[in-house]
């Protein structure tokens, strides 16, 4: 089944009688479900995924429906488990890992960095590794500094990774049933603070594809460039800046690696300002590589201003909330550059 | 119960430890520094209900793991040590922070959030620590810690110094990398450091049963020539007297020894645990063998403090966390200009 996307803004479909809404986790468990169900080649592993149902609750009631030898709970062993999931991909099976935090795949990284993504090029092309790596992203829960971060740059800078960040529910399912067809490494990051956002989601199986990136609110002024939770931020934002008299442009980047840089620099030709808000630390994060690619583009000579960055703050996240809000870009914070953006001139 | 002490293992023919009788810990404590200890349980068992009332009070942020049911293997554990000994300690941690002499007043200013609290509201629960009295931290990574007490011993037995490092982590840890890396390491270096390890039967809502390759943590001693010692990890005395053993050892440039000391937690796994991986009858049969009661129980039974003196103790723990309580929400929060500040530790330019 191929995406039900408008083929020329990539944006969702508008279909009136679509009322049906599940949460993000819900999306993502409805997905799991489907592919368990359509593949016997794909299980599941993770840290307390089985009967606790994960610790953001999106495998609940799977171990129910499919079982100990599908549902597999791992010990608390994150580059051993990664490494069974890499070698089960290449013997045939379709396997999909739960970390439970994406800072404990930091423990896993020899496995994905050195092995999962390489091994593929290493061999000359001769076999795949197709496994889904799914990790909890994010600050927002005081969680701290080892429970709260956002690597997702670390992993699109290595070729043989794809990164996929979904932002809303529909995206979700789409983009982790691509996931599991995608024969290559997936690193599929998932929000906290996403979780129990709502929105439509068709039950029947469907894809957004990987690479493709969404135009989540058009806009004349201005181009957010932005994923996960930043795209609701950023939209928010947008409606602010709508009553100042700023038409922004949202995009919805939805996968870090491979890029969609044909969306992004369509955008920054039409709009002439170009802004990037995402949550990982600013300096060498995905807006670098954004800001970078445009500067090298022939939008170049489009902009009427320098290019902004909104990024996390140069800190590991703290705990206090008052700490932890201010690490990463809030609604306020995005309106507010925006301004600043909207009134320079190159 | 009767206390176990049990050697799996001891390749270097070091003499076995076995059950002493009467414990050594009763010879070796005052009885006014066995009464300290039964104030820190009931400190650890204070702060914890404290921490869990804020959190049914919709006043905590963030997650917490509480230690209830554990006191004795915490304080048991930290009672032969100085304030030069290391610890490192978990997400678990609080208990084995005030076992190893921790304010509670700056504790609970941490766990809110508050510029006065340990870390400057910047750890939180999971990250307490107060380094100056040898405590390294509780850590958000499971078995984050086993090797940075490796390290500590590595540099207390470069330094020549007379300290251990004690490094507690859960049944969890053992089944991490760094848990089998850090013994090796431990191991073939004759460092001076102990590990605790505290079996409460499950990681989250994984039982060993189902995640341990081994029936005790205790038997992987063998692979890493370093004795295995199961304790009854609700008693003080026994935790005490295993640990002293293990002191010994590393004292005589033996090396390190695993000890696991078997407990149980009470609560959930955190604050979002519906239990539904354990049945109402165990954790009942563990509340049956509360350590507190247990050892008030041993303190009276060998003449060293009286029922009085334990109510008093109980009472003099509550207020202590009350105040701990009130400097809490008394104090400021962290101000957001300094979010940068301690990232980096600040150099001076060399001329
Ligand atoms: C590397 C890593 N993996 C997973 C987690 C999530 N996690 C936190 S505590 C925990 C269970 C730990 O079990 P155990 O070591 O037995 O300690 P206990 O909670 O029982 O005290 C898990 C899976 C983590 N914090 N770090
Ligand atoms: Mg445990």
């Amino acid at each position: 089944m191929t995406a039900p996307l408008s083929a020329t803004t990539g944006a969702l479909p508008v279909d009136p009688t679509a009322t049906r809404e599940l949460s993000f986790a819900e999306a993502l468990r409805e997905a799991l479900g489907q592919a368990l169900e359509a593949d016997e080649r794909v299980f599941l592993m993770g840290e307390d995924i089985a009967i606790y149902g994960g610790a953001f609750q999106v495998t609940l009631g799977l171990l129910e429906r499919f079982g100990h030898d599908r549902v597999m709970d791992t010990p608390i062993s994150e580059l051993g488990s990664a490494g069974v999931a890499v070698g089960a991909a290449l013997a045939g099976s379709r396997p999909i890992l739960e970390f439970q935090f994406q800072d404990f795949a930091t423990l896993a990284m020899e496995q994905i960095v050195n092995q999962a993504a390489k091994i593929r090029f290493m061999f000359g092309g001769k076999c795949s590794v197709p496994v889904v790596f799914r990790a909890p992203t994010g600050s927002g829960t005081g969680g701290a500094a080892q429970h709260s971060q956002s690597l997702e740059a670390w992993y699109a800078h290595v070729p043989g990774l794809k990164v996929v960040q979904p932002s809303n529910p529909y995206d979700a399912k789409g983009l982790l049933l691509a996931a599991l067809d995608d024969p290559d490494p997936v690193m599929f990051f998932e929000h906290k603070l996403l979780y129990k956002v709502k929105g439509h989601v068709p039950e029947a199986p469907y894809r957004v594809p990987i690479g493709k990136a969404a135009i989540a609110r058009p806009g004349t002024h201005l181009t957010i460039v932005a994923s996960a939770i930043m795209v609701s931020r950023s939209l928010e934002a947008a409606k602010e800046l709508a009553e100042k008299g700023i038409d922004v442009e949202v995009i919805d980047l939805r996968t870090l690696r491979p890029l969609d840089t044909e969306t992004i620099i369509a955008s920054v030709k039409k709009t002439t300002r170009l802004m990037c808000v995402y949550e990982g630390v600013k300096t060498l994060g995905i807006g670098a590589e954004i800001s970078a690619m445009i500067a090298e583009s022939d939008a170049f000579d489009y902009l009427d201003a320098p290019i902004l960055r909104l990024g996390g703050a140069e800190s590991p996240i703290p705990y206090s909330p008052i700490l932890e809000k201010a690490a990463v870009p809030q609604v306020a914070d995005i309106v507010a550059a925006a301004e600043r953006l909207a009134k320079k001139r190159v | 119960m009767t206390p176990t002490t049990h050697v799996t293992s001891d390749p270097d023919g070091a003499p076995a430890s076995q059950p002493v009788n009467p414990p050594r810990a009763f010879s070796v404590f005052s009885a006014a520094e066995l009464k300290t200890a039964l104030k820190k349980m009931y400190l650890i068992r204070r702060f914890e209900e404290a921490a869990e009332e804020a959190y049914q009070r919709g006043l905590t942020y963030g997650t917490m793991h509480l230690s209830i049911g554990q006191e004795a293997s915490a304080v048991g554990a930290c009672l032969p040590l100085g304030p030069s000994d290391y610890i490192t300690s978990t997400h678990r941690g609080h208990g084995h922070c005030i076992a190893k002499g921790a304010d509670p007043k700056l504790m609970f200013a941490e766990f809110s959030g508050k510029e006065t609290g340990y870390c400057h509201g910047r750890g939180g629960s999971m990250h307490i620590a107060d380094v100056e009295n040898g405590n390294l931290g509780a850590n958000g990574i499971v078995a984050g810690g086993i090797p940075i007490a490796v390290g500590a011993a590595l540099s207390i037995k470069k330094r020549g110094l007379p300290n251990v490092a004690l490094s507690f982590f859960g049944d969890g840890a053992a089944n991490e990398g760094a848990f089998h890396e850090a013994l090796n390491i431990a191991s073939i270096w004759k460092l001076p450091v102990i590990f605790v390890c505290e079996n409460n039967k499950y990681a989250m809502s994984t039982s060993i049963e189902r995640a341990l390759s081994v029936k005790n943590v205790a038997d992987r001693a063998v692979a890493y020539s370093m004795p295995g010692v199961i304790v009854d990890g609700n008693s003080v005395i026994d935790m005490a007297d295993a640990v002293m053993a293990a002191m010994d050892r590393a004292h005589a440039g033996l090396g390190p020894t695993l000890i696991e000391s078997k407990t149980y937690r009470l609560r959930g796994h955190s604050r979002s645990d519906r239990n539904r991986y354990r049945t109402r009858e165990e954790i009942e049969s563990w509340a049956a063998r509360d350590p507190i009661g247990r050892f008030e129980g041993d303190l009276i039974a060998h003449g060293l403090a009286t029922a009085a003196d334990c109510i008093a103790i109980r009472e003099a723990a509550e207020a202590e966390i009350a105040a701990a309580v009130q400097f809490s929400n008394d104090s400021p929060l962290p101000s957001v200009d300094h979010l940068l500040s301690d990232v980096y530790t600040p150099v001076e330019a060399k001329p």
